[in-house]
């Protein structure tokens, strides 16, 4: 038991960051399984962070109320930008989606109250570790229900084929936005907590970097189910931490781990006991992921 | 008439690919659509179902205007299709393209599926399910939209089309690679559902199946409507034998 709690007390962070990052995985997994690459979800995770970082540090307002006043402005932003992006398709979407996240950390380095370059410190550490969990079981359980229900049929039906998907009677602009809304929910969610559970944040965070490494959590994983998501940032978040010994090696093992994920289960991790499957989507040509 | 079009006009580019076309479908009739390639039919109903933006001309609809609604609220008002390039949702399975089929008919359920336990959709799988049973794909629910036979992918799109229990069901060549036993038994087929009230608008190249199963035929050529009549007028009709077999002239 104390062996536990020594365990917990030394692996905090890594654990707690496992938690956020699968809430990330779990933002942009929402638009994949849509079939539509968009990499905005960073920079939502960014303003609510910044948003709710400022309401606790600035205005004393409560914790869960700062979170979710962050996470709905991610949302309520992602309207007006989902609307327009979403004329693009493949990689003109996804560059969109980055460029949108440039011009929040520019905004962010211009604007006084946010401490510019410096960021913000001394936030204070509301998150613990049991509110990234229950979280992150109530979003992916949502996710999970959604996947199974109409919505997420006709969110699948997208990604097979939108023309196909619009003669159904499916508003196909309507569910590609819910789904690039809901995503930016999840993705301001993770911001808040995020930005509680570290005490300070800068706008680097949020950029480029990031937009990526949320991508390749949930493609490592896997889009198919929700599991998939969380699989792969646990993984990929444990993994550094895991292989600190080997020191330089580490990256090499890291690498080399990616890529055999990938050339041997390009569905993500998740689909490990459903190869059949994936032996069948390959023969007919149908990507079940991005 | 279930369905009007009015000086119907569609250009791509220089190409006036259907040029002022009237064409009036009664409602309860198979109405068959046949031309040469290139004639404008394909084009014709991507108007219908509303895939393109008609130039000119207007569209009616269970005595309402559609010419400008896009293709999902057209679905919403009863339009169902099917494409002459099979576009079936590969990746999924039989069973669920069919319940993508049923979406305008089932209610919205986001909040119900947050409910733990809960299976609301088991009278849908079910009217699903009786849809593939009369198609002959009951059997294979289960298998991958993609790994079908070409022949059974063609019945699962008119399935899937069905699901939505559409007034007008449009049949972009739906024999194209079926053989003749197939061919046979998707006329008797659509004879059925025309017995049954639907109304179908048959684009085919197999002659037989069009004269055999339609009320009425229209004939397209170079975006225009040279004929229309019954599939006997239609076969005597020598604008229809100039337009397929050139004149005589033409040696």
């Amino acid at each position: 038991m104390d062996d536990l709690r020594a365990f917990f007390d030394a692996y905090q962070t890594t654990i707690g960051f496992i938690g956020i990052n699968a809430i990330l995985a779990l933002s942009v997994w929402v638009t994949l399984y849509t079939g539509q690459l968009t990499l905005g979800n960073a920079a939502f995770m960014g303003i609510a962070a910044y948003t709710s970082a400022l309401l606790t540090l600035k205005a004393q307002v409560p914790f869960p109320l700062a979170l979710l006043c962050g996470s709905l402005l991610a949302g309520a932003i992602s309207v007006p930008l989902g609307a327009t992006v979403f004329r693009l398709r493949g990689v003109y979407l996804a560059i969109a989606t980055l460029a949108f996240g440039e011009v929040v950390r520019v905004v962010i380095l211009a604007t006084p109250i946010t401490g510019r370059g410096q960021g913000l410190v001394g936030i204070p550490p509301k998150t613990e570790l049991w509110h990234i969990f229950a979280s992150l079981l109530v979003i992916a359980y949502v996710c999970a229900r959604l996947r199974i229900s109409s919505v997420g049929r006709a969110w699948a039906a997208i990604r097979e084929d939108e023309v196909a998907a619009a003669s159904q009677g499916i508003p196909v602009h309507r569910y590609k936005l819910a789904a690039f809304v809901i995503g930016a929910l999840i993705a301001g969610w993770a911001g808040g907590i995020a930005a509680h559970f570290n005490f300070a944040i800068q706008p680097d965070e949020y950029g480029f970097a990031r937009a990526v490494q949320i991508l390749v959590f949930a493609i490592v994983g896997g889009v198919p189910n929700v599991l998939g998501p969380i699989l792969g940032a646990a993984l990929l978040t444990a993994l550094p931490a895991a292989l600190q010994p080997l020191q330089e090696f580490r990256d090499i093992l890291q690498g080399a781990i990616l890529v055999l994920v990938i050339v041997y289960l390009p569905r993500g991790l998740s689909t490990v006991f459903d190869l059949r499957r994936s032996a069948r989507l390959r023969r007919v040509g149908a990507q079940d992921v991005a | 008439m279930l369905l009007e079009t009015a000086s119907l006009t569609k250009r791509f580019g220089g190409v006036v690919a259907v040029n002022g076309v009237d064409l009036a479908v009664p409602e309860g009739q198979v109405f068959g659509l046949i031309g040469p390639n290139g004639a404008g039919k394909t084009t014709l109903i991507n108007l219908i179902s509303g895939h393109f933006r008609a130039d000119g001309g207007a569209i009616r609809f269970a005595n309402a205007d559609v010419t400008r609604l896009p293709p999902h609220r057209l679905a919403k008002r009863g339009i169902a299709r099917t494409f002459q390039a099979i576009r079936l949702f590969k990746g999924l399975t039989v069973l669920e393209n069919v319940l993508v089929g049923r979406y305008v008919r089932s209610r919205p359920d986001v909040l119900a599926s947050l409910v733990p336990f809960r299976d609301g959709g088991a009278a849908e799988r079910a009217m699903a399910r009786a849809l593939l049973q009369r198609f002959g794909l009951g059997g294979r629910e289960r298998a991958l939209a993609g790994e079908l036979s070409y022949g059974d992918q063609r019945r699962l799109e008119i399935a899937r089309a069905l699901a939505a229990e559409p007034r007008l069901l449009i049949l972009d060549e739906p024999a194209a690679g079926m053989n003749p036993t197939e061919s046979a038994a998707l006329r008797v087929m659509l004879r059925e559902l025309a017995a049954e009230g639907l109304t179908i608008i048959l684009i085919e190249h197999d002659v037989r199946l069009v004269m055999g199963a339609s009320e009425r035929v229209a004939v397209l050529n170079f975006g225009r409507k040279i004929a229309e009549g019954t599939p006997t007028e239609i076969q005597a009709d020598p604008a229809v034998r100039e337009a397929y077999l050139g004149t005589a002239d033409d040696g």
